[in-house]
C-alpha cells in the first residue's frame, strides 16, 4: 500500500429520522452474568464496567501495535544463541546492542552506512524537489489564469489512478533503454512525480491563501512570480510539509522499484540492503547476517518514528484534506 | 479578450505547471507507452538455434499469452481474495476503535492514537521483516503460546493469506483509526445529546447515529484500501522465503518481475504490466466515481 487516502470527513446532515430512529432496544447482555435480584438487570450497566471494558479492547489494540516494535529492539539486544534461545519480548542473557551496532556499521566495510545515505538521498532530495513542484503546480490551478485548467487537472488526476508498482517494471524497461537502469537517477527520477501531491496542493492552496492577499500584492505592483514566491509559498508552508511528509514516506516505502532497477550494492536503498541481507541469512546459511537486518531495521526505524511523532500536526493536515471545501 | 493581467497570469501558470507536467510525461506516460511498444515484439530464437536471437512482431500474442498463463490468472485470484478479506476487516477494526476512543470513556485518547499509527511509520519491507520472524517457529515468541500455529513451518507457510493480510491490518489500523475519528469529531454534539436524552445507550448511538453519519469517510478509506490492494508485492516477496506456499508468481506484480528476470520474456512482463496497469487504473477509476457520487 503505497497510496494514501483522502478522508472525506464531510458530515451527512443528520436528519430528526435519524435521531428518532435510535430508540432504546434491548438491553446488551453484559459480558458477566450477573446475580438475578440485580434490580438494574437489563437496563444499564455500571458505568466503570463499560469504562474498563472499552479500555481492555482499546489497550489490546494497542499492545498489538506496539509488541512488534518491542521485539525489534529486544532482539537488537540479543547475540545469535539469545535471539534463538530466549523469550523475543524479554531481554536476552546478555546485552549486546553495542556489538551489533557495530557489527552492522563495519559489515562489508560500512556499506549500511552508505544505503543510510543513498536513503536520506533518495527520499529527503526526492521528497524536496516532488513537493516544490506540487506547490507550484497546485497554487498555479488555484490562483491563475490557466487555459484548459479543468482538462489538465483531469490529467493530475489520472496520475493518481496508476499505482505506483504497475509502473514500475515499465520504467525499468525505459531506463535500460536509455542507459538510466542501475543508476541513481532510475531511483531518483521517479520520485520526483506525486500526482496527489498536486491534488492536496491546489487544496492547500485554497484553504491558506486568500484570494484578497493576492489581489493586493498584484495592485502593489509585485509580478506574478514575485507574488508566488514572497506571498503565496510562505503562507502554504504547513501544506508543503504535509506533502513533504507523505512523499517522503512513500519513496521510502519503496522497494519493487529500487529491486528492479538496481544491482550495483552501492546504489541500494537501506530496505534493499536489508531484504538482502536477510536473503542470504535465510537461504545461504549465515545466519549471523540476522543480526545486520534485526539491527539495520531498528536503525532505520528509529528517525522515522520520531519524525512521525514530531510532525503528527502536519500528517492530520493531510490525511483529512478532503474535510477542506 | 486578453488583457495584459491575463496575459501574465498564463505565462506565470506556464513556468509553474511545466516542470511538473514535463516529468511527469517522461515518469508517467512515456514508460506506459515504451511498454506498451515492447509488448508487441517477442524474442524467437530462429532457425535452427544458429540464428541467435530475432525481435519479432506478434501483435496481441504477448497479450494472448499472458490472459492464458492459469498462474498470472490465479495471482488475480490470489489479489481479489486478499481484498475480500482484508478491506471487511480493516475497516471493521479501525471502525469499532474510532468509535471507542470515541466513547466519551477512553483514557489518553491522543496516546492511544499515537501508539496505533506508529506502525504505519514502519516502512513495508521492515514490517514483512518483523512478522516474517514473529512467523518463524524458533524465533517467534508468539507462536509458543497459540498452540499449533508453529507446525509446517508456521503460519505464513500454512495460512499464507491471513499471514499477508495481518501485516497488512498491522500497518494501517491505526492510520484509518485516526482518519474515522477525525471525521466523528464533526457529528454535532447536539446529535448525541439528544439521542442520548431520548434513552439511547452508548453503543447504539456509536452504531445508529455516529457510524451513518460518517459513511463517506468510511467508504472512501475502503476503497482506497482496495485500490492499495491490487499493488500486493512487498509483503508475500518476503514471506516467499520462508514459505512454501507463496510462489513466485503468487500475485500479479510477482509474476512481471519472474516473467521479465527469470525467463528474461520481457515481451511478456511488458504485456502483464500493461494489463496490470489497466485493471488497476480502471479500478481506480471505479473508485473516484463511487466517491464523486458520494459526495454530492
Amino acid at each position: 500500500m503505497t497510496q494514501p487516502t483522502v478522508a472525506w470527513t464531510r458530515v451527512s446532515r443528520p436528519t430528526s429520522a435519524a435521531v428518532l430512529g435510535a430508540q432504546s432496544g434491548p438491553g446488551q447482555t453484559a459480558p458477566m452474568e450477573r446475580p438475578k435480584d440485580r434490580p438494574n438487570r437489563g437496563r444499564t450497566r455500571p458505568a466503570w464496567l463499560s469504562r474498563s471494558v472499552i479500555n481492555v479492547v482499546l489497550l489490546i489494540a494497542v499492545a498489538y501495535a506496539l509488541l512488534p516494535q518491542v521485539w525489534l529492539v529486544m532482539a537488537s539486544t540479543k547475540d545469535l544463541h539469545d535471539l534463538f534461545g530466549t523469550n523475543g519480548f524479554a531481554p536476552g542473557a546478555g546485552f549486546n546492542l553495542d556489538e551489533n551496532l557495530r557489527y552492522l556499521f563495519q559489515a562489508q566495510d560500512g556499506i549500511y552506512l552508505r544505503w543510510l545515505g543513498n536513503t536520506v538521498l533518495y527520499a529527503g532530495g526526492g521528497a524536496l524537489a516532488a513537493s516544490l513542484l506540487c506547490v507550484m503546480a497546485g497554487y498555479a490551478f488555484d490562483k491563475l489564469e490557466v487555459p484548459g485548467r479543468e482538462a489538465l487537472f483531469g490529467l493530475v488526476l489520472v496520475g493518481v489512478m496508476i499505482p505506483s508498482t504497475a509502473l514500475a517494471l515499465p520504467t525499468y524497461l525505459l531506463a535500460s533503454k536509455v542507459g538510466l537502469a542501475n543508476t541513481f537517477l532510475g531511483v531518483f527520477i521517479p520520485g520526483l512525480v506525486f500526482p496527489f501531491g498536486v491534488y492536496l496542493a491546489r487544496i492547500f492552496s485554497a484553504a491558506y491563501v486568500p484570494d484578497a492577499v493576492i489581489g493586493a500584492s498584484r495592485v502593489d505592483g509585485a509580478g506574478e512570480m514575485r507574488t508566488f514566491w514572497s506571498v503565496a509559498f510562505p503562507m502554504m508552508r504547513p501544506g508543503f510539509v504535509t506533502i513533504l511528509l507523505f512523499q517522503f514516506t512513500a519513496i521510502w516505502n519503496s522497494f519493487f522499484l529500487p529491486l528492479i532497477m538496481l544491482s550495483d550494492t552501492r546504489l541500494y536503498p537501506v530496505n534493499l540492503g536489508l531484504y538482502v541481507w536477510n536473503t542470504t541469512a535465510m537461504s545461504q546459511g549465515r545466519p549471523e547476517d540476522y543480526l545486520l537486518a534485526i539491527t539495520g531495521s531498528l536503525v532505520a526505524i528509529v528517525p522515522l518514528i520520531l519524525l512521525f511523532l514530531t510532525l503528527q500536526r502536519f500528517w492530520r493536515a493531510g490525511m483529512t484534506a478532503g474535510a477542506i471545501d | 479578450m486578453s488583457t495584459p493581467m491575463i496575459r501574465r497570469q498564463r505565462r506565470t501558470a506556464g513556468l509553474l505547471l511545466g516542470p511538473y507536467f514535463v516529468l511527469a510525461c517522461l515518469v508517467t506516460l512515456a514508460p506506459l507507452v515504451y511498454a506498451a511498444w515492447l509488448s508487441l515484439f517477442s524474442d524467437r530464437s530462429s532457425g535452427l538455434g544458429f540464428g541467435g536471437v530475432e525481435h519479432v512482431f506478434v501483435g496481441l500474442g504477448n497479450y494472448l499469452r499472458a490472459l492464458g498463463d492459469s498462474t498470472f490468472r490465479a495471482g488475480f485470484v490470489t489479489v481479489a481474495a486478499y481484498m475480500c478479506l482484508y478491506v471487511p476487516v480493516l475497516v471493521v477494526a479501525s471502525l469499532a476503535l474510532a468509535l471507542l476512543l470515541d466513547s466519551g470513556l477512553a483514557w489518553a485518547r491522543k496516546a492511544m492514537q499515537a501508539a496505533l499509527f506508529l506502525p504505519h511509520a514502519v516502512p513495508g519491507l521492515i514490517a514483512a521483516l518483523i512478522w516474517l520472524y514473529l512467523y518463524t517457529p524458533g524465533l517467534s515468541p508468539v507462536i509458543g503460546w497459540l498452540g499449533g500455529l508453529g507446525d509446517n513451518g508456521g503460519p505464513a507457510n500454512t495460512a499464507p493469506l491471513v499471514s499477508v493480510i495481518n501485516i497488512a491490518v498491522w500497518q494501517w489500523l491505526g492510520y484509518n483509526v485516526v482518519i474515522f475519528y477525525a471525521a466523528l469529531q464533526a457529528v454535532p454534539r447536539e446529535v448525541v445529546e439528544a439521542a442520548a436524552v431520548d434513552g439511547a445507550k452508548t453503543w447504539q448511538i456509536a452504531v445508529r447515529i455516529k457510524a451513518p453519519l460518517i459513511r463517506s469517510a468510511v467508504t472512501m478509506a475502503a476503497l482506497f484500501t482496495a485500490i492499495g490492494g491490487v499493488q500486493l508485492f512487498t509483503e508475500p516477496k518476503i514471506l516467499d522465503q520462508a514459505s512454501a506456499s507463496i510462489t513466485s508468481t503468487w500475485t500479479p506484480n510477482m509474476f512481471l518481475q519472474s516473467a521479465a528476470f527469470d525467463r528474461n520474456d520481457f515481451g511478456l512482463a511488458a504485456a502483464a504490466s500493461i494489463l496490470l496497469a489497466l485493471v488497476a487504473g480502471g479500478a481506480s477509476f471505479f473508485v473516484m466515481r463511487l466517491g464523486r457520487r458520494g459526495e454530492a
